[in-house]
């Protein structure tokens, strides 16, 4: 019944990596009743979103994007999202946690974890809860830190948005158990199985719009502990003695943009950063002042309804 | 060689990125697993593999390097194992709870390892792990040797499909790098997985805390030629095993974006369709011609095996999600009843008659547990009778579905073959399973409404009239072996003495009541299962049943006889070398066999299962026909057949 598959007929690794998502995200339209896309405009978003048109082509995304807005991201980011929304025509949710808008919730003030848990977890728990939603794609993946390398693809959440990393449903082949009762919800992540040097090359061989400020350019940085903060606006407080200097740096992963740091770099184009990635000797995450707050502080944070 | 900085930087210099991303992505993929008991070492060896390789980065290890001082168990060594142990309650008890994936890639391949837990609570996970992978690293302590845990997770990776593994032997710097301690090992292992169905496995002897044999060569091990792991890993053929010839893609959604637009959207798990071919959905049968094949890059020429396409067709046809796209020839089974292998994954126990949802790759329906047909002792392969099973049991159930399923032999198709069930009120996933095939007649209860006709004629009357007992005597063994002969002499023989017997032949069945028949496993299990229902009406009218048949599957003759009743089966195995069968061979089937003419023949292409509980074995190469029936009629004798209603 079996016979040796010849090399052309082949799926490349990253047409595998593409066909598997695709499926996860048709198998999550099929299963549950109100989908919605986390979009955090980032460039695992950016794959993400060029995923979903491809899974439901020639039909639109059939399901909403929700951007939670701290009102901290990267003014680029904001224009980066708006522009997408009117090329691609999607539907945009923003939502932001009015209440801490309302005290004044700062990263400055209130510290990354507070700032965290009040701006972006309760602010995205919101917005489910407000959606109704029972199922919500996220671009993460399970090379990006510890806690998230034993992540379902389907993960469970209960009615509280909290995770059980010791009741996690059973997850074999391509069966995915969508199924959940009311309030309960599902958290997909159909790249769980890329790498960072995956999206890279996927985003170069599709050319997928992302967001500039990955790319190198001359920007204005304050240099703390060792990461790299750039001064995005007017906002930003400054440390006694701070001065701004204007270095080339590029992102490597995008956030907030008191939260993000920076890396040196000269890289302007996608080769040139897949050069990059490829002699780097730093993992992704560690550009991410959040989660090095306290010793498994991803978990934790998962743990309470992050993504 | 891994993808170290250094080679990267320079293969970059030479070729450019564009070249280096386009060679990375044109790499081969293997998933695999690592298992074994706790403390074998399955963390050290991954995070070696990965920290050889250099494919940590200096954060991470730093960070490691931090937590190492606090909470490793690796002594004055970089603690490897908490690079791999995720969750915070692992690294608090310094056990690996849950599936952990990791990723790597080198100049050949790129890699997906599942690092599954060792502990007997978690051997769902393992399963999980084991689902998608195509290797299997087994980790045995050189200090332990074979553990009951090593026989279960090779059991498990081997009922999940896995048929390649690696045997590595960790810690041999604890046995001072001992070849013999290596080569009992080996031994061990051998021995008990001849039962399991893998290919030959790779014996390895490493220590991962040292690094000897992972990605290195070690001085320590010189006995040793084999390549280390990650070259073996990087070496070892894959990629076949993928089925071009049987067309499948389960239709996951319909796409109807407007009223000009119809396609089935799906990723095709198998074989290979292009437009203008037929195609059939199932379970409706209704067929068509593909139209297009439908991708945002573009249409395609062909769609082929892992591609997710839309497909529209010539025709409009009801088609729905849960339809599976098949061509015409090879079709998959349809049934509503399967026989099949579940791990069961939760606390609440599975107990014959108690229901769930049943998820196939696409499909859910209601289903029914209709019997369990055995528990399986992982630790030993043995079956044992069992009315449910637990947590992390293993067993052989016959499912009921609701709706007709189309599907393939989980040997066949792990895509097509497989399904979990699904508690219906807290929605988890409580059981995996894997289809062995339709379930057969055997395991079908008649309709409830029918209802059995008593005799007026008791037991003691026929056995005062006939002066016997009734009982069915099956006559098993390879072709030529006598049967046929022992049977009707046997026949002659209680004739003479004034019994009253019925003959039964294989032969002769398969002329009548048997003609729809071929010789297939199943088919030949249906003809006994025939053969054994009329012994059955037969014993039932007090008379002897005589059958001669190969009836090859012992678990099939075990059937047998539960059916007729332990009590009245007399199991004759006729044990004629296959030699002295060969040369008798009246009809030259053996010569027909052995060219493929006749497959899957007994004793040839397919095995006979030898009786190792026959009530009396005959050869009649060595024994004559009188003296094989005088046996026969002495175990009937003894057994009480040949006499009328005892006088108390």
């Amino acid at each position: 019944m079996s016979a040796t598959m010849p090399p052309e007929l082949r799926l490349t690794h990253l047409q595998q990596l593409e066909s598997e998502a695709i499926g996860i995200m048709r198998e999550v339209v099929a299963q549950c009743e109100r989908p919605v896309m986390l979009y955090s405009i980032g460039k695992d978003s950016s794959v993400l979103l060029h995923l979903a048109r491809k899974a439901f082509f020639p039909g639109p995304i059939p399901f909403p994007l929700l951007h939670v807005d701290t009102t901290w991201k990267f003014r680029e980011m904001i224009s980066f999202r708006n522009r997408m929304a009117t090329e691609i025509g999607f539907e945009l949710i923003v939502h932001t946690n009015a209440d801490g808008v309302a005290q004044g919730i700062n990263p400055f003030d209130h510290g990354s974890k507070n700032y965290t848990d009040i701006m972006k977890t309760q602010a995205l728990r919101q917005a489910l809860d407000a959606g109704r939603f029972d199922a919500a794609f996220g671009g993460a993946r399970r090379d990006e830190e510890k806690s998230r390398s034993k992540e379902r693809v389907f993960s469970f959440r209960d009615a509280h948005h909290r995770w059980d990393p010791k009741n996690q449903r059973p997850e074999l082949w391509n069966l995915y158990n969508g199924r959940v009762n009311q309030g309960e919800s599902i958290r997909v992540f159909p790249m769980s199985n890329w790498t960072e040097l995956d999206v890279w090359q996927y985003i170069h061989l599709e050319e997928i719009p992302i967001v500039p400020l990955y790319f190198a350019a001359q920007r204005p940085v304050v240099e703390r502990d060792g990461v790299l903060i750039m001064v995005d606006d007017n906002r930003f407080v400054f440390d006694e003695g701070e001065v701004p200097q204007l270095r080339t740096v590029r992102f490597r992963t995008l956030g907030c943009y008191p939260l993000s740091g920076a890396i040196e770099s000269t890289a302007t184009t996608l080769p040139e950063i897949i050069g990059e990635m490829l002699v780097a000797t730093r993992s992704e995450r560690e550009g991410r002042v959040i989660d090095f707050d306290q010793s498994g502080s991803m978990e934790q944070k998962k743990r309470e309804g992050y993504f | 060689m891994p993808d170290q900085p250094g080679l990267v930087h320079s293969a970059l210099e030479a070729s450019g990125v564009d070249a280096y991303v386009e060679s990375h992505q044109r790499k081969d993929l293997l998933r695999f697993l690592t298992c074994g008991s706790v403390d074998d070492g399955k963390s050290t060896l991954i995070g070696r593999l990965l920290h050889d390789s250099q494919l940590i980065y200096e954060d991470v290890l730093a960070s490691l390097e931090a937590d190492s001082a606090t909470q490793g168990s690796a002594g004055s060594h970089v603690d490897l194992a908490l690079l791999m142990d995720g969750l915070r309650a692992e690294r608090e008890q310094g056990i690996t709870i849950d599936v952990a994936y990791r990723y790597f890639s080198t100049e050949r391949r790129t890699f997906i390892i599942a690092d599954t837990p060792g502990h007997p609570q978690y051997t769902r996970n393992m399963a999980t792990g084991a689902s998608t992978c195509d290797l299997a690293i087994i980790l045995i302590d050189a200090r332990h040797g074979v553990l009951p845990q090593t026989k279960r997770h090779s059991y498990i990776a081997s009922l999940l499909g896995i048929r390649q593994v690696v045997v590595a032997v960790n810690k041999m710097d604890l046995v001072r790098w001992s070849r013999e301690r290596f080569g009992e090992i080996c031994e061990d292992y051998r021995s008990f997985a001849k039962a399991l169905d893998f290919g030959e496995p790779y014996f390895l002897p490493m220590s991962a805390l040292l690094g000897d044999n992972v990605v290195n060569e070690s001085d320590n091990l010189d006995w040793f030629d084999g390549p280390p792991l990650l070259e073996y890993l990087e070496t070892v053929d894959i990629g076949s095993g993928v089925d071009l010839e049987h067309f499948r893609m389960p239709v996951q959604l319909v796409s109807r974006p407007d009223a000009d637009f119809r396609g089935y959207a799906g990723t095709v798990t198998s074989g290979l369709i292009r437009p203008g071919e037929e195609i059939v959905a199932l379970p409706s049968g209704l067929s068509s011609t593909v139209e297009r094949i439908v991708t945002f890059d573009g249409e395609l020429d062909a769609a082929d095996p892992g591609r997710a396409v839309t497909l529209t067709l010539t025709d409009e046809i009801d088609i729905s999600r849960g339809d599976l796209f098949v061509t015409p020839g090879g079709e998959p089974q349809r049934a509503h009843e399967l026989d099949a292998m579940v791990v069961w994954m939760t606390e609440a126990e599975m107990e014959p008659g108690s229901t769930y949802l049943l998820q196939t790759t696409n499909a859910v329906s209601n289903c029914t547990v209709r019997s369990l047909r055995y528990r399986v002792d992982v630790d030993t392969g043995m079956h044992e009778q069992a009315l449910g099973l637990g947590l992390n049991d293993i067993g052989r159930c016959v499912i009921g579905s609701d709706r007709e399923l189309a599907f393939d032999p989980y040997s066949s198709s792990r895509a097509t073959g497989s399904f979990v069930l699904v508690d219906r009120l807290s929605n988890a996933t409580v059981a995996a399973g894997m289809i062995i095939g339709a379930a057969s007649v055997w395991d079908h209860a008649p309709d409830a409404a029918l209802v059995r006709q008593r005799s007026e004629i008791s037991d003691a009357e026929r056995a005062i009239r006939f002066g016997q007992q009734p009982c069915t005597i099956l006559l098993t063994g390879l072709t030529a072996a006598g049967k046929s002969t022992l049977a009707t002499a046997l026949e002659r023989e209680l004739f003479d003495r004034g019994k009253v017997s019925i003959r039964l032949d294989g032969e002769n069945v398969r002329m009548g009541i048997s003609r729809d028949l071929g010789f297939s496993a199943h088919e030949r299990s249906e003809n006994l299962r025939r053969v054994s229902e009329v012994a059955r009406l037969v014993n039932g009218q007090g008379l002897i049943a005589i059958a001669a048949l190969v009836a090859p599957d012992g678990e099939v003759r075990q059937r047998a006889r539960d059916l007729v009743g332990a009590d009245r089966y007399v199991e004759v195995f006729v044990d004629t070398p296959i030699d002295v069968c060969r040369e008798r061979d009246p009809h030259g089937l053996y010569a027909m066999a052995d060219s493929g003419e006749i497959p899957r023949f007994p004793g040839v292409s397919a095995p006979y299962d030898r009786p190792a509980d026959a009530d009396l074995r005959v050869d009649t190469s060595a024994q004559g026909v009188d003296e094989c029936v005088a046996a026969i009629v002495r175990v009937l004798t003894e057994r009480g057949f040949l006499r009328g209603p005892s006088t108390p």
